[in-house]
């Protein structure tokens, strides 16, 4: 989808070098294509706040990142926060949406109803997308914000843009 | 056979370090890297437990020309277990994670570790694809285990049984942005900060 290679574009512009990402169906391509990338290192990590620690010693080598998670992988990064927070570290993740329009799944929804005010709390900027068409330009401002002022900058990919995930008896998982 | 001495195991460790890049465990781990001499290219972890192996692993991948050491405790890995899976499938061959497993949360009143109920970390290690595995209990063994955390391939994981003992606090700066610039300037140069 062109929004996925959006995403992919602002990366290589931004020079992004490792992406740490816990497997999920929204992101699946723009993972598919940075792990074929040879500029790039995509770290698949087991839980979502060791990917924000990958991210933090990435520039601490000098390395630009990326996460990508889900948003029930939110609240797993809450304490790990602390150290971007206390450290000012610049951190870019993006977070595609479970829990809102659409959604079947009822244990997605109370992390995905509170995803943002979380992310506030703990000082990260959210730039939210649920449009196609807004994913490059906010992912790219939200990559300069990030690494020009040393913040943390979340952009939440809506539900309705990638789609609610689809269950029914018999269906095939993985897919949409 | 006596006990070894985190702090003595862990000068032993980073003296003639060279450019070593250190990410160190909250709590003692931190206060032992500092007593063995403060480095600009140490960071120190004052929270974040269970982060000091995918800080290193961070660290190992954007520089693989220098080696990263990981020292931390066994109470800080445990709450991170999972990160040894991820350096067990990347294969950082400048990475070496050092733990020094006292059985204890030293920090929080003396609490036994899972360690002293069964676990076996190296053989954790071993099981998701660490290339050398080394356990040390006494001075007969510590050096080679010094030896392999410095100089073996990686991903290397060294486990050193240390005394239980309470150690005096030794204070590093708890500065997160000063530790950050600071090891930047060294590591990256001046460029690196701006």
């Amino acid at each position: 989808m062109a929004w996925q290679d959006d995403i992919y574009d602002a990366f290589i512009e931004a020079k992004i070098r490792q992406v740490a990402f816990v497997p999920d169906a929204g992101h699946k391509e723009v993972i598919r294509r940075c792990l074929e990338t040879p500029s790039m290192r995509a770290v698949s990590m087991t839980t979502e706040e060791d990917g924000i620690a990958l991210l933090a010693g990435a520039w601490l080598g000098g390395d630009r990142g990326a996460m990508l998670m889900q948003s029930s992988g939110v609240g797993n990064c809450i304490n790990m926060l602390s150290l971007t927070k206390i450290c000012q570290f610049p951190l870019i993740t993006l977070v595609t949406m479970r829990g809102e329009w659409g959604e079947f799944n009822t244990w997605q929804i109370p992390m995905g109803r509170t995803t943002e005010a979380h992310l506030e709390l703990c000082g990260v900027a959210c730039y939210r997308c649920d449009t196609p068409e807004s994913v490059g330009e906010t992912v790219r401002t939200g990559i300069r914000y990030a690494y020009n002022t040393n913040s943390a900058v979340a952009v939440l990919l809506g539900q309705r843009l990638i789609g609610a995930k689809v269950f029914e008896a018999g269906r095939p998982e993985g897919t949409r | 056979m006596s006990a070894l001495h985190r702090r003595e195991v862990v000068k032993s460790l980073l003296s003639n370090r060279g450019d070593t890049m250190v990410v160190t465990g909250l709590g003692q781990s931190t206060y032992d890297a500092f007593a063995a001499g403060d480095d600009p290219r140490t960071f120190y972890l004052w929270g974040a437990m269970g982060g000091a192996v995918p800080i290193g692993l961070g660290m190992a991948i954007a520089q693989p020309e220098r080696r990263t050491v990981v020292i931390t405790g066994d109470g800080e890995l445990l709450m991170g277990l999972g990160s040894l899976s991820v350096v067990g499938a990347e294969q950082p061959k400048n990475m070496a994670v050092v733990v020094l497993d006292n059985g204890r949360y030293g920090e929080t009143g003396q609490q036994v570790t899972h360690t002293a109920r069964g676990t076996d970390l190296a053989g954790v290690a071993r099981s998701v694809g660490f290339r050398e595995v080394f356990v040390a209990e006494d001075e007969a063994t510590v050096g080679e285990a010094v030896r392999i955390a410095r100089e073996g391939d990686g991903p290397v994981f060294v486990l050193i049984k240390v005394s239980a003992d309470p150690v005096p606090m030794v204070l590093p700066p708890k500065d997160g942005a000063f530790l950050k610039t600071r090891f930047r300037q060294a590591v990256v140069g001046e460029d690196a900060v701006g």
